[in-house]
């Protein structure tokens, strides 16, 4: 049990190879093996939703996912979300709006609020908070948060039209 | 705007053309927080690191009797455990107390217990190993005999002879006691028509910072010299309390503050834990990171507002507000926390009570006793909420008795708008307050009389809501009356250096911290203001004893206005001094010269005469052109501190419309709004969401958040699924207005706002649920106010 498992997964669009303890969980794998550290850890037990990560096109809590389990998967962070751009205009939205203070929460309520967007293209507030009720926010009170996101669909619809 | 009328000099600095305050600008650097390239301290790693993780106590009272390390020491990874005992070497105890709070005892406390833990959470060994992982397998290892002792946890019996006492050479349980009385109390209440009663319950509750407090300490001993990166509010007062425990001078220290993942409070003191990492680095000689996990953060992280205080108010039947009483208990844990001490709170609410009205008759007795919890101390706004719901509560049960509006009866004593400067029944100094344009304000956003309407018209059909209004005074900026009276060495001062680089863009160093607020933006906008340079020229650096000057930080709602001060006197000094340079260059007269749009320009007419990058060519890479006897001096460094106020007060008035279910007892937020008076708005949007923040903290301990301990002082919530905070989904959209009105103290003329909005908003929300209940003829003042509570005060359950 205390062997490392050999796993091959797809980490923000490159290949990466690894072994892995069986306890080890994807945010520690994420931040610890591969550096990547915008993928944030507030309590490690799939609450506050600081881990918040894409894995084969769903949003899951990187804390209670095993490494292991990722074998084979696509799993996309706040790094590779940002630079491939799909996520320019809500982030431009956030900072206009000073939707972050700590920022600690932002890499997580940046991948749920794109969750809600690609299923949603026209949600009002009450769908956006009730979307958002798995991220906490300790700074902001959520408000600002809200407003982005809302600006953020109603641009994307303005763009589309 | 080159044709605006020129004559700079008789303009303020803030109202110059192009200037950033007032103005809405987003803050600098967002993108590395929304990319997820920020470098917070749990993110770090340093050549050579190790990780240490504490066996704590499962016990609230126990005697060590035993360590037994020898199992956990073998085990792959590890790298040392260290008890109390081993660490004493190294580090020294220390005693949270501050002379000015006259009689306040503590027990000497160490990094690691030695001989006895005080509370569920306390380190009793340091387990050191190449990994987390690693070190908290061998914490399992670790045996340790305990000889449970009885635990001390309710604090209405804290002080009963049969009460064991925690530390017996304190003689008892009671760590401060202070006493007040003004005015004439007695007759006061003796004369009024009506006097209420009411005892108020607060539970004790946390910060929850989403990033957990994390520490690297790298001791590098062929420097002889120490690093500390912490997520701290406060890096001079970490290097200063490193220093001394650890026998180090202050250059030995350096404390550098990345990113911080949340403060509130939680991150201005310095922790067991903390100094324990400082302290294994240095035994160790090598770097060491300590990050809480979330079960440590809630059983180590400061706790805050366990307080049962009993309030009286005495009313005439004109709605004369006649007297207060209070008398206040607080349980802060087995030790007054280092070095701000735990007995600030109750001295706060003391303070505060009452403060916004004109009686002067107010009598108050706060205790501070010890017990066997984890440690209070100050959180976000240091005993606001609870100074604030009991005079506010107090007022509408006067209001509720005597059968006025609860806004009445504030008209009818909060102090006249035009009645400063004046002072409180304890001693507080007003300088100019707006609680009347304030409510003013308030009533007319909310549209008062229409919810008054729509209440009376759904109370027909069974529906329950309430509308909740809590006027409220904030301390800010404050001067050395705080902590430096007493001794702490913690600056009340900050200091801001500002120079005019190579290449003509300004770079600023403030011993002000970040940690969110926008202290970074605040300066920018301040500096560049005053400089005329666009904010995109200008760099903030904070965060490094090595590299500010020396200050206080941020906290208490003072960076914008003792950091944003000094800020705004250097780069006055600056501007001065390139002014001389440029009119030695321009062969003109310094004041015939003013700085707009990063070039020197003429004063009347606004014609660019020299961009500020080929000034700064001239004085740095070509100084033999200057005229003889010319030396520029391009950085300027100011420090500000108030002197005149100990504290800027600052005032506003919050309201909470919400609606009560009689069925099931659950509160539902409708709308929640706030004015707010800080004086100088140096960005509107970041004070109104500062002020949003504050809220739905205090929205948090109004209806969430408790530590709930058992008898034996056992914490039963101690993770995030049990201990609830607010989420996006039941907290309202909050409104937000000011009046303004600047401190005269300085010339930027700004107060602060980060606590205001946890100040009042539990008391506002009390209020409502209690004006939802009216029909019911019962009240509540006990917060958090769960559907338990509710129910329970309906008799339903």
């Amino acid at each position: 049990m205390r062997a490392p498992i050999p796993i091959s997964l797809c980490v923000n669009g490159e290949r990466v190879d690894a072994h892995v303890l069986p306890r080890l969980n994807l945010a520690d794998f994420l931040r610890e093996h591969l550096h990547l550290t915008g993928t944030h850890v507030g309590c490690e037990h799939g609450a506050c939703g600081a881990c918040t990560v894409r894995v084969n096109d769903e949003i899951i809590r990187a804390c209670l996912v095993l490494a292991v389990q990722t074998h084979g998967a696509s799993v996309l962070t706040i790094e590779g979300l940002s630079d491939s751009g799909e996520v320019a205009d809500l982030q431009a939205a956030f900072r206009d709006r000073n939707a972050l203070q700590c920022g600690y929460c932002t890499p997580g309520m940046l991948m749920a609020a794109q969750d809600l967007l690609k299923q949603d293209a026209e949600p009002d507030r009450k769908q956006i908070r009730e979307h958002l009720s798995g991220n906490y926010c300790r700074c902001t009170g959520y408000q600002a948060i809200v407003d982005a996101v809302e600006t953020t669909a109603r641009l994307r619809r303005e763009r589309k039209s | 705007m080159t044709d605006s009328p020129a004559n700079t000099e008789t303009l303020s600095v803030l109202d110059r053309p192009n200037s950033y305050i007032g103005k809405t600008v987003p803050r600098p650097n967002l993108d590395r927080l929304l990319q997820g390239r920020g470098l917070y301290v749990s993110d770090m790693e340093l050549p050579r690191m190790v990780h240490v993780v504490f066996l704590r106590s499962p016990h609230a009272h126990a005697r060590i009797v035993e360590i037994d390390a020898g199992a956990a020491k073998r085990l792959p990874g590890v790298i040392a455990v260290v008890t109390g005992r081993e660490l004493e070497a190294v580090i020294t105890p220390w005693v949270g107390v501050l002379s000015h709070l006259k009689g306040l005892k503590s027990a000497p406390q160490s990094a690691i217990a030695i001989d006895r833990v005080c509370w569920q959470g306390e380190a009793v060994a340091a387990v050191v190993a190449t990994n987390r992982a690693a070190a908290e397998d061998a914490a399992e290892h670790v045996l340790v005999e305990y000889q449970e002792l009885e635990a001390v946890t309710d604090m209405r019996t804290t002080l009963d002879p049969q009460t064991p006492v925690i530390h017996p050479a304190l003689g008892d349980n009671l760590a401060f006691e202070r006493n007040h009385d003004a005015g004439h109390v007695d007759q006061a209440f003796a004369a009024s028509d009506e006097v209420v009663e009411a005892d108020f319950v607060f539970g004790r509750h946390t910060g929850v910072t989403l990033e957990p407090r994390a520490v690297v300490a790298d001791w590098n001993a062929a420097e002889a010299r120490l690093t500390i990166y912490q997520g701290t509010q406060a890096p001079h007062m970490v290097q200063n309390i490193a220093a001394l425990h650890l026998g180090l001078q202050e250059q030995q220290v350096r404390v550098v503050c990345k990113d911080v993942g949340g403060s509130f409070g939680i991150k201005v003191h310095i922790y067991a834990d903390e100094m324990a990492t400082y302290a294994l680095s240095k035994m160790l000689r090598r770097p060491i990171k300590f990050v809480a996990d979330r079960v440590e953060s809630f059983n180590t992280d400061i706790h805050a507002r366990d307080h049962r205080c009993k309030g009286r108010i005495g009313i005439q039947r004109d709605g004369t507000i006649t007297a207060f009483e209070i008398d206040d208990l607080t349980g802060i844990g087995p030790y007054s926390m280092y070095p701000r001490t735990s007995a600030i709170e109750a001295n706060q609410v003391v303070n505060l009570v009452g403060g916004p009205y004109t009686t002067k008759n107010y009598r108050a007795r706060a205790r501070v006793v010890f017990q066997n919890k984890n440690v209070m101390c100050q959180y976000r706004a240091v005993g606001h909420p609870i100074a604030c719901s009991v005079t506010e509560g107090l007022v509408d049960l006067a209001a509720m008795k005597i059968g006025m509006d609860p806004v009445e009866i504030r008209r009818r004593n909060l102090i006249a708008d035009d009645a400063y400067p004046c002072a409180s029944p304890s001693g507080l100094r007003f300088e100019k307050l707006s609680h009347h344009a304030s409510l003013d304000k308030l009533l007319e956003m909310m549209n008062y009389e229409g919810l008054r309407t729509e209440q009376a018209a759904l109370r027909k059909n069974n529906i329950h809501r309430g509308i909740g209004i809590a006027s409220f005074i904030e301390v800010t900026n404050p001067s050395a009356a705080f902590y430096g009276v007493g001794g702490a060495k913690i600056s009340s001062q900050d200091g801001v250096a500002v120079r005019l680089g190579a290449q003509g863009s300004v770079i600023c160093q403030t011993s002000i911290t970040e940690q969110g607020q926008g202290s970074e933006s605040l300066t920018a906008q301040i500096v560049g203001s005053v400089l005329g340079v666009s904010m995109d020229r200008v760099r903030v650096m904070l965060g490094d004893t090595d590299h500010t000057p020396y200050g206080g930080g941020t906290w208490a709602s003072r960076g914008a206005g003792i950091g944003g001060e000094a800020a705004l006197r250097a780069a006055k000094v600056l501007r001065k001094n390139i002014l001389d340079v440029a009119a030695a260059i321009l062969q003109s007269s310094p004041a015939e010269l003013d700085i707009a749009n990063n070039s020197v320009v003429n004063t009347d007419d606004g014609t660019p005469r020299i961009e500020l990058r080929e000034l700064a060519r001239i004085v740095y890479f070509r100084p033999d052109t200057l005229p003889p006897g010319i030396q520029p001096e391009l950085m300027a460094t100011r420090h500000f501190v108030p002197r005149e106020y100990p504290f800027a007060f600052t005032n506003g008035v919050q309201a909470s419309w919400l609606e009560v279910d009689t069925e099931t007892g659950f509160v539902k937020l409708l709308r929640h709004w706030v004015v707010e008076d800080c004086g100088t708005i140096i960005n509107p949007q970041l004070v109104d969401e500062q002020i949003r923040g504050g809220v739905v903290q205090g929205l948090g301990a109004a209806l969430f958040e408790k530590c709930i301990y058992d008898e034996r002082g056992q914490l039963t919530n101690a993770n995030m699924a049990d201990y609830l905070v607010p989420m996006s989904g039941e907290m309202p959209d909050i409104d937000v207005g000011h009046v303004v009105s600047p401190t005269l103290e300085s010339e930027l003329g700004a107060k602060g706002a980060g606590e205001a909005g946890t100040a009042g908003a539990a008391a506002a929300v009390t209020n409502a649920v209690n004006d939802a209940l009216r029909p019911f003829g019962t009240i509540v003042t006990e917060i958090p106010l769960t559907p338990q509570v509710i129910l329970t005060a309906l008799g339903r359950i």
